[in-house]
């Protein structure tokens, strides 16, 4: 809260400086704005920059050097004797810190006054009934060293956080003073903002590399520690997938890898012909009326939410293939034992894939140039001869970039085969059987109760990089191949 | 030469008019690959049909719920025995005291209504009734302490079972294995739907009430979670829209052809075809783990609006920046080249002539990635929007960021998931709302298309 506070004084100071520097710069020539160098506000804009970027630049880099700095200070707190069994000091971190923000919690409420935080021991108050009056509810009573040690967290925090708000006060009226002097009629203003104006954009654009690497950093800290737990040849090479949360889980990746390749493959099976055989009609047979209607209607497929295709699978489609495979269903063969299964996944998948491929195969063919048609047609070939042998072999790469995309996606999706493909992971080859894939295990051995520490938690990470790993190559070979395509006909 | 001149006699004479059976081969060919176009265009419009009609005819019922209308005597001697008003007293009786009261103007309406029933005990009677009943009594007496002696007509949900015998997902056949409903309770609904006093009909608190518990369908709603989906994509808007157009400005306009500006622009086109649920990891292990929980930012934690929406946010960024980068690249140079032609600065030339003339383009943009976003739920999962019963209403503005709430697609997944089927219908519903908003969205973007888009 206090950091808010802290932003708004300091964008306070920027607006103070702005209306400063302007007026200072009006002045200075007498009210003639053709004697400034820059238009006035450009005056104001770089005094409120000076006084506004350093300050905050400062409020950041403090509070990420406070954290670490409170956190090891206090860690050194905790005796040896407090850490029971089991337990590490950065479980007992987090401990500390509910009970400290319990403290400010009960402070805040009037329920303890500020003094009495700080001097409450355990042998004389009932700290876990006052915290729990305020609804901070603890596990179990608390130890005295971890009560000390949440006081002088608290102790520590609030006068690190009195000298931050000093330190970025000070930092910002420094930065407000040097604008305000350096104000004059030949002070080149524009520039100077402009130039900060370029840097905001640069960072803007480096948002998106910055993505990646915390993609890749909270991928790999978390897989390195869960391969310290449990040993990367099993995960790699192991053929069982058998977590159990009391321990001895055997945590082997390739039943997963199958049943996502399974599903991926049923769902290609579905929507490449479809897909491919839609884009060829709209693009070379169809009249621009009948363009007009079909293309759009089949985007709406792809503007639907997986949410919606998830549940459409297991509530309509699943039981739909029950009847029809499933024990006493039509065909009367008992292939099927429940709705969710490999192929309820995959045609749902296959279903939600179909624009996708269309629409980028449309765009693919659409570049070949009219001149190799107009070639083949004048030889005499029908116009289906022309596509076959002429613009599909053309714009071949094109569309196999187009399918490893689609690929890509259907490795990665994960609504349609939480809901339609089934928790058990199994090694099997008949398509009607429930299998699971990488994302639904991410999914459900992060969302499970399991402590966040455990391998049967972490493994999560270690699959998320598996799955990162695949879709990134993917789409580095099939983006690669529709840049360079794109290229040849340009 | 000589060999062709040889070889022209041979040949057949015929009209070409006359189809021989190569080209008949090649015609039928023909016809089989423009169907084989036609079957797969049907095909797909065919699945879309199909998903929307579904969707049409079990998410319909949602919106309407079966309501029982009671006539409940408020008496005195049991809601207020000291006769004073005093608030903290009625407050004392708990929902359980209002019981017998319900089970008594059960009693009453039957015997009113003249219905036949071998049911007697106050306790199966009750069952006919949701068992948020009593606290809906509660609240009333509490908020009108006047009433009490009186006799008031409140509108009951009836209970999930009754409600899908009404709408024909709950038969007798199935009551057989039930323990909640019984044929008889079902008998005398029949009675009681002849009579009036069972009635179906519209029922706001799907679309504005909030979440409830695992064992009252007839009482959730889809408010709450609407509430913190909105509160994401203000976070996504304010945030996505800014650094996306920024982003878009200095890759198109400014940027030098360098090793840099490759490297972002293979990571903007790589994240957009990274899974959603990656994002859901970056979420989890930066935002909530590592800002939440070792930087200690208060607001960083898990089922936020904040955090989901910061992690939309990334997600969206790639679909804005390439369609903005498309609308600027759509201004033709002569504005910029005229600017810089009267001495404008190259910045700004961009700010005050190239970005209001791509306004249009850059808003469709924004509107569309704003409706994926709405939709995305497999992130959601993983920062803990699911299996967070969304049953209050933030307190404040400020509170509707940081606390813990559900969003649309990730409450219509936690419907999706519970055991009892009267949850599915409800998904359903949800799902028909969610695409209401989306058809919305995109229909707003193709509007704003049509009014602004210029040809230059």
């Amino acid at each position: 809260m206090s950091g808010i506070v802290l932003l708004l004084i300091v964008l306070g100071l920027g607006a103070l400086a702005f209306i400063l520097a302007r007026g200072k710069a009006l002045s200075s020539v007498g009210g003639d704005q053709r004697a400034l160098h820059s238009r006035p506000h450009y005056y104001g804009f770089s005094a409120s920059i000076l006084t506004i970027a350093p300050a905050v630049a400062l409020m950041v880099v403090w509070g990420f050097g406070q954290s670490t700095l409170v956190q090891s200070s206090v860690a050194e707190l905790i005796p040896a004797s407090a850490i029971a069994e089991g337990q590490t000091v950065g479980l007992l971190m987090g401990d500390v810190q509910r009970i400290a923000n319990g403290l400010d919690t009960a402070v805040a409420e009037g329920a303890l006054s500020s003094d009495a935080a700080a001097t409450l021991s355990t042998g004389a108050d009932d700290i876990r009934g006052i915290l729990g009056s305020v609804g901070v509810a603890l596990g179990a009573d608390v130890d005295p060293a971890i009560l000390k040690a949440a006081q002088s967290y608290r102790a520590m925090q609030s006068s690190g956080a009195t000298l931050r708000m000093i330190a970025v006060i000070g930092v910002a009226l420094l930065g407000l003073t040097y604008g305000f002097m350096q104000t004059s009629a030949t002070y080149r203003a524009r520039n100077s903002v402009e130039r900060s104006m370029r840097w905001t954009l640069i960072a803007a654009a480096s948002v998106a590399v910055f993505t990646t690497l915390g993609i890749v950093f909270s991928v790999i800290f978390n897989t390195i520690e869960f391969f310290q737990l449990y040993p990367a040849k099993d995960f790699f090479l192991s053929l069982t997938w058998s977590p159990s949360f009391g321990g001895g889980s055997e945590l082997g990746v390739f039943p997963l890898l199958w049943g996502t390749l399974y599903i991926s493959l049923i769902a290609l099976m579905v929507a490449v012909p479809t897909g491919l055989f839609s884009a060829i009609y709209l693009s070379e047979y169809a009249s621009p009326k009948v363009r007009a209607f079909a293309k759009p209607l089949l985007e709406v497929l792809a503007g639907i939410p997986t949410i919606v295709y998830g549940l459409f699978a297991l509530l309509t489609v699943g039981p739909l293939l029950v009847n029809v495979f499933g024990d006493g269903g039509i065909l009367g063969v008992n292939w099927m034992q429940g709705g969710t299964a490999v192929m309820t996944a995959g045609l749902v998948m296959g279903i939600m894939l179909i624009p996708f491929v269309s629409s980028l195969s449309d765009d693919i063919i659409n570049a070949v140039p009219q001149a190799l048609r107009d070639g083949s047609l004048g030889l005499g070939a029908t116009p289906s001869e022309t596509i076959r042998q002429v613009v599909i072999p053309a714009a071949l790469p094109g569309i196999v970039g187009a399918i490893l995309l689609a690929a890509s996606r259907a490795i990665g999706e994960t609504m349609i085969v939480v809901l339609g493909a089934g928790a058990a992971a199994r090694l099997s080859m008949n398509p009607f059987d429930a299998m699971t894939t990488v994302t639904a295990k991410i999914v459900s051995q992060l969302t499970g109760d399991a402590d966040f520490a455990s391998p049967e938690a972490l493994v999560a990470f270690a699959l998320a990089m598996t799955l990162f790993v695949i879709t990134l190559g993917l789409n580095v070979i099939a983006l690669g191949i529709v840049r360079k395509y794109r290229e040849q006909y340009e | 030469m000589t060999d062709a001149s040889n070889a022209a006699p041979l040949r057949e004479k015929k009209s070409l008019l006359v189809v021989d059976a190569r080209t008949k081969k090649r015609n039928a060919a023909e016809a089989r690959f423009k169907m084989y176009g036609i079957i797969a265009i049907t095909l797909g419009l065919l699945f879309l049909a199909v998903l929307l009609t579904t969707i049409i005819s079990r998410g319909t019922g949602a919106f309407t719920q079966t309501f029982i209308s009671v006539p409940v005597e408020l008496r005195e001697d049991k809601l207020d025995k000291k006769g004073n008003r005093n608030l903290e007293d009625i407050k004392k009786v708990s929902t359980f005291g209002y019981n017998p009261l319900l089970g008594d103007a059960l009693s009453a309406v039957i015997a009113e209504g003249g219905f036949t029933t071998e049911i007697t005990k106050s306790k199966e009677l009750r069952k006919l009734l949701s068992s948020s009943a009593v606290g809906q009594m509660r609240a009333y007496v509490i908020e009108n302490t006047d009433q009490i002696g009186q006799t008031v007509t409140f509108d009951f949900f009836a209970s999930s079972r009754v409600d899908g015998y009404i709408k024909g997902r709950v038969t007798r056949e199935d009551l057989a294995r039930d323990k909640n409903l019984s044929a008889e309770h079902l008998d005398l609904v029949d009675q009681m739907i002849e009579a009036g006093v069972v009635r179906k009909k519209f029922n706001p608190s799907f679309i504005f009430g909030a979440d409830a518990s695992e064992s009252r369908p007839e009482q959730a709603g889809l408010g709450v979670s609407m509430l913190g989906s909105l509160f994401m994509m203000l976070v996504v808007l304010f945030l996505a829209l800014p650094i996306g157009v920024a982003a878009s400005i200095y890759l198109e306009e400014f940027a030098p052809k360098n090793r840099l500006t490759d490297l972002i622009e293979v990571n903007i086109s790589n994240l957009a075809a990274v899974p959603s649920i990656v994002f859901g990891i970056l979420g989890l292990a930066f935002f909530i783990q590592f800002c939440g929980g070792y930087l200690g930012i208060a607001a960083m934690k898990a089922s936020a609006p904040l955090v989901g929406g910061l992690v939309l946010t990334l997600m969206t960024l790639p679909t804005i920046i390439i369609s903005t980068r498309a609308a600027l690249k759509a201004v033709p140079p002569s504005i910029r080249d005229a600017a810089l032609g009267v001495g404008a600065s190259k910045m700004q030339t961009v700010f005050h002539h190239v970005l209001p003339l791509a306004a249009p383009g850059i808003l469709t943009g924004t509107i569309i990635g704003l409706a994926q976003a709405l939709g995305e739920t497999a992130p959601l999962l993983l920062i803990g929007m699911v299996g967070y019963i969304a049953s209050n209403y933030p307190d404040s503005v400020l509170s509707g960021f940081t606390d813990p709430n559900s969003a649309m697609p990730a409450q219509i997944f936690e419907w999706a998931k519970r055991a009892d089927p009267a949850f599915y219908e409800r998904a359903w519903g949800g799902i028909i709302i969610l695409l209401v908003f989306l058809m919305t969205m995109n229909i707003i973007a193709i509007l704003l298309r049509r009014r602004f888009e210029r040809r230059w």
